[in-house]
């Protein structure tokens, strides 16, 4: 079994210095779906040496062989089973990261052309604004309210959780949670027009929530 | 010729499959005759009125060819631009231009093209006839696609190409975020190139069920009918979504008509879900040829018969059926509640049973035979090898939570080139090589091929492995520097190095087919011992491909027993001893013999036509509307002339195909070629106004944005309006069903008069459609109502003409049965349209 994982632990640890990279999660919402990515990497690694194995075999002498057990054998019965389970691991973790009604804590994200406009709720329940820059807490959920001001913009931390597109006229929400106060960085993952390239932020996760900002700028 | 001899054929020996032999003559006469008048005219002014399927779908694929370089050369400036962090190579607003064109070059004016020249090529040499349904047609699709195709090219050359990505999402691509021509290019570019898809849709769909030999029934075909025929019905239904998505875009920039503006109840997802529910069939519209051609050439290579041939016919069905419910996985993170979004996931997922018996089918059929390694052979193993992988990476993307951190990545890009390549692009090659024998007559030089393969496997997945990693690793598509990620760098810049590999591995593929068209030396008939009738043919295949048509005792043969026969005149039809291209039509499902068709020569009018089409979309380019308006005119004076063509002048008498069977030529046959493709174009043209209520119900249902006006229709003028309307309709209706003069000219009047009430409501009680969304997409649905209505008082006028010239009559009925479809079809949406206004108005 260690061995079947070796691969993908290698991936995960070339990924760990990479500020950007969904292979090292540091909440359990990213944690889910790497999970989830490994499964599915094994999978498919072993489904394409059988593809592979099969292919070789067939340069062989002919051999009579049974029709069915390759149209419904492997074709209908074999793809049914294996994509019947991977789809119902896929909905469990979805349904286990969606935002919920619980006491997760609400910030607010609004794209533009070409930067972020952040707000979280401060000590006085006065809504504080930021710049490229999200506070949250660390250790709770968070749920991002995501709008956009000119066209379709994706909010994205590969760290913590799976994007969201950022929509005129709509609000969507997402849910982020990171295990431990830091840094993590963020994206836009849409093409939005020409700095799209340039359209990074940064979530600042906290120890104490509300944080005290002038604290945390000195 | 009286009525009673065209009776007793319909009911007499008509119907027999079993086609007595004709006898034996000299090959070569015959072959002269049929050369005679199925060639092509001489020099330069012969490719200009060319209307042949051999020489069109050559052509179709060359072109294709040349858009494949021009893609892969922006491809190559999109690698040189990432191989650093900092690519000081390219500015943005080009590199942006690029990425764009790439994309939509690869989509648009390569694979969809390519598939269309193979299947345009292929499809009668395989089915036993002599051309396509609709020579003319062909040739017409082919200058659509070649001038939409340097509309956009030259853009490119001017920098003024589309820069919004090659799924143009609005608002980005709306005219206050996309200024200038930019996107207009694109709209008006790929909506005129898709007039290409369209027609190749329709005679495709045509050509399969109504011209195979006679006595080759639906569930006998060769398997690349069976897919093409399920490609077609895709192509029919799918790209109507993005034409009408194209045109109400193309409203929005042009006029103002805000039907993605949320600020006046619009929405820019609903451009998202018409683009998608084109853009995810479109997939399996690549897809399905290519698979249909290694059906065929596997069984070849591995000297056996196909396994599972009705395993994989279900699989293709099944496969056309899932591909229209799964397109919102390209729109996971839009904002879709999870629930929803299972059930789209768990369609995409289902998609990949079909996908998977197909595979499994050919790996069992390569352990029924014996597989050989020519070179088709290395080109299937490399398709085996990329698009197992890819369609892996497909399910994994399918899975929602997955999606969500994929989603916008590299690691999208390296999946769809994977699929893109794997499952179209070695496919082709696999088909190219095969085929080439047949196209040049000549042999392959040995060993470049086999070199080029290895050095496009090595160098593809050098440039895309790694790319699933660069993608996990957080690197967004679309972006031209990453100066705060050099953990991105050695895995761009090995994917850099390694595309200019491949990119070395397709010259030298080009290169190896250009040696076999100039010095290969002649291959003999037959080469790969096929049992298929396209190999039945002299090498390189002529014009009329058979000299006789194959009838059922030349089925499922060795292609080497029936190439004898057949060039000897055995078959139906023998030569051309009438002096026209004639081939024989059969009954869809049975393939019992039904009628002769009589074909067009050459002819410049394709040429013609594309070109006053041309103007018109310059012209719209150029924001010079009125004037593109007018520019209709000649397009309506030549369409008038096309139809003129199909007049039933000349010699109508019953054709003898075979010792016993007489035939009627296709002007008194009770159901014609002509009226099988207007079938197949009103099922386009019904799922184009199914778009359009589509996205009527998308902007009153799901968008949240402020609510209409007070629609007209409340009016008592607009009601009377409309009921005046719809009873004009169903008159024109009725009077279509007369075989009169005096019911042509009725409907003459009665369409006019309803152009006239429909123009009065338009000015008088209409909403500004600049308001609201709704109000614009209500003005686009009376818009579509307007055009056929015009449509048909153009049929109308044509039939009146026709009886005027003393051409038709009850038997010979001309244009009559095109003007009684069209005219039912259009009283049947316009009532629809009528009862759905209403409902809004009054809900």
């Amino acid at each position: 079994m260690k061995r079947v994982f070796a691969l993908p632990t290698a991936l995960l640890v070339a990924g760990c210095d990479s500020p950007l990279s969904t292979l090292a999660p540091a909440g359990p919402v990213a944690s889910d779906i790497a999970w989830l990515w490994g499964v599915m990497l094994v999978g498919a690694g072993l489904i394409t040496a059988l593809v592979i194995v099969l292919i070789i075999l067939a340069f062989r002498r002919p051999s009579e062989t049974n029709a069915r057990f390759w149209t419904h054998g492997m074709g209908l019965w074999f793809s049914m089973i294996v994509l019947t389970l991977l789809l119902g691991a896929g909905l469990w973790v979805g349904e286990r990261i969606q935002p919920r009604d619980d006491e997760a804590v609400i910030v607010r994200a609004h794209a533009f052309q070409w930067g972020w406009e952040f707000s979280h709720e401060g000590p006085d329940g006065d809504m504080i604004a930021s710049s490229d820059l999200l506070h949250i807490p660390a250790g709770r959920p968070v749920d991002v309210l995501i709008t956009a001001e000119d066209v379709i913009h994706s909010f994205w931390v590969p760290r913590l959780a799976g994007k969201m597109d950022a929509i005129p006229g709509r609000t969507n929400r997402t849910r982020l949670v990171a295990d431990s106060p830091g840094e993590y960085d963020g994206l836009c993952a849409e093409f939005c027009g020409l700095d799209h390239a340039f359209m990074r932020f940064s979530v600042q996760a906290h120890e104490n929530w509300p944080p005290d900002l002038s604290e945390a700028a000195q | 010729m009286s009525d009673t001899t065209y009776a007793a054929t319909e009911e007499g020996s008509a119907t027999a499959v079993d086609i007595a032999r004709n006898p034996a003559q000299r090959a070569l006469p015959l072959h002269r005759e049929l050369s005679r008048v199925w060639a092509n005219d001489k020099g330069l002014w012969g490719q200009i009125t060319a209307v042949s399927h051999t020489t069109l779908g050559l052509r179709f694929m060359a072109t294709a060819f040349v858009f494949f370089a021009i893609g892969g050369i922006l491809s190559m400036l999109i690698r040189a631009q990432l191989a650093t962090h900092d690519g000081a190579f390219l500015d943005t607003e080009i590199y942006n231009q690029i990425f764009t064109m790439h994309g939509s070059i690869m989509m648009f004016l390569f694979a969809i093209p390519m598939l269309e020249g193979l299947a345009i090529w292929l499809l009668p040499k395989l089915l036993g006839t002599r051309d396509m349904a609709f020579p003319r047609l062909t040739s017409l699709g082919y200058w659509c696609y070649l001038f939409g195709g340097l509309i956009m090219l030259t853009a490119l050359l001017f920098g003024v190409a589309p820069r919004d990505g090659w799924f143009m999402y609005t608002p980005l691509s709306s005219a206050a975020h996309s200024p200038g021509i930019n996107a207009d290019v694109w709209l008006l570019g790929v909506t005129f190139v898709e007039i290409s898809a369209i027609a190749a849709a329709v005679e495709i769909t045509v050509t399969i069920l109504r011209q195979r030999a006679p006595g080759m029934k639906l569930t006998q075909m060769p398997l690349f009918a069976w897919y093409m025929l399920g490609t077609s019905a895709m192509m029919l239904v799918g790209f109507p979504p993005l034409i009408a998505g194209s045109i109400l875009l193309e409203l929005e920039r042009a006029f103002d008509w805000p039907f993605f503006d949320i600020a006046r109840g619009g929405d820019p997802l609903l451009w998202q879900h018409l683009f998608w529910l084109f853009g995810h069939p479109e997939v399996y519209i690549i897809f399905l040829p290519a698979a249909g051609a290694m059906s065929m050439i596997i069984p070849v290579m591995c000297r056996t018969k196909i396994l599972g041939y009705g395993a994989i016919v279900a699989a293709v069905l099944g496969l056309v059926f899932l591909s229209f419910g799964l397109w919102v996985h390209h729109m996971f993170t839009v904002g879709i509640p999870h629930m929803a979004l299972a059930f789209f996931s768990a369609a995409s997922v289902l998609v990949a049973v079909p996908t998977a018996v197909q595979v499994f089918a050919w790996i069992g059929t390569m352990w029924k035979g014996q597989p050989q390694l020519h070179l088709p052979m290395y080109h299937i193993l490399g398709f085996f090898l990329t698009f197992v992988m890819g369609g892996l990476t497909g399910v994994m993307l399918a899975i929602v939570p997955f999606n969500w951190q994929a989603h916008d990545t590299a690691f999208v890009t390296a999946h769809l080139h994977y699929v893109l390549i794997g499952g179209f692009v070695f496919p082709m090659m696999a088909a190219v090589t095969y085929w080439m024998p047949l196209i040049t007559g000549r042999s392959r030089i040995k060993g470049l091929g086999e070199t080029a393969f290895w050095v496009i496997v090595i160098g593809f997945h050098g440039t895309f492995f790694i790319m699933h990693l660069t993608g996990l690793l957080g690197m967004p598509r679309r972006i031209d520097v990453y100066p705060d990620n050099p953990e991105w760098i050695w895995l761009n810049l090995t994917s850099s190095v390694f595309s200019f590999v491949l990119t070395i591995g397709f010259a030298m593929f080009a290169l190896d087919l250009l040696l076999q068209i100039t010095l290969g030396k002649r291959e003999k008939r037959d080469p790969w011992a096929a049992p298929t009738l396209d190999w039945a043919m002299p090498m390189p295949s002529p014009n009329y491909n058979y000299a006789s048509l194959p009838t059922l005792r030349h089925l499922d043969r060795p292609a080497r027993d029936v190439i004898m026969p057949l060039a000897r005149g055995e078959g139906a039809l023998p030569g051309a001893p009438r002096g026209r291209r004639e081939l024989l039509v059969t009954r869809a499902i049975g393939a019992e013999p039904d009628h002769v068709a009589i074909l067009p020569g050459n002819t410049a009018l394709p040429l013609v036509l594309a070109a006053s089409i041309c103007a018109f979309v310059l012209l719209m380019l150029a924001s010079l509307y009125l004037v593109a308006a007018f520019a209709l005119i000649p397009v309506a004076a030549f369409i008038w002339l096309w139809g003129r063509g199909m007049s039933p002048v000349g010699d109508l008498s019953p054709v003898e195909i075979a010792p016993g069977t007489i035939l009627p030529v296709h002007h008194r046959a009770k159901q014609s070629l002509g009226q099988s493709g207007l079938v197949a174009l009103l099922v386009a043209d019904g799922t184009l106004f199914g778009s359009l209520i589509f996205g009527l119900a998308f902007l009153s249902v799901v968008t949240q944005g402020p609510a209409a006006g007070i629609a007209g229709a409340e009016n008592f003028a607009t009601l009377v309006g409309i009921g005046i309307i719809a009873a004009l309709l169903v008159i024109a209706a009725w009077a279509a069903r007369g075989m009169t003069r005096m019911a042509a000219m009725i409907g003459v009047a009665v369409n006019l008069a309803a152009i006239l009430v429909l123009i009065w409501l338009k000015w008088t009680q209409m909403d500004d459609p600049t308001g609201h969304a709704r109000d614009a997409l209500r003005a686009v649905v009376a818009g579509y109502v307007a055009l056929h209505i015009i449509v048909a008082t153009g049929l109308a006028a044509f039939v009146a003409n026709q009886h005027a010239r003393g051409e038709i009559d009850q038997v010979t009925r001309g244009a009559h049965p095109a003007w009684r479809a069209w005219q039912g079809f259009t009283a049947a949406t316009a009532l629809l349209a009528m009862v759905i206004l209403l409902a809004q108005a009054f809900a």
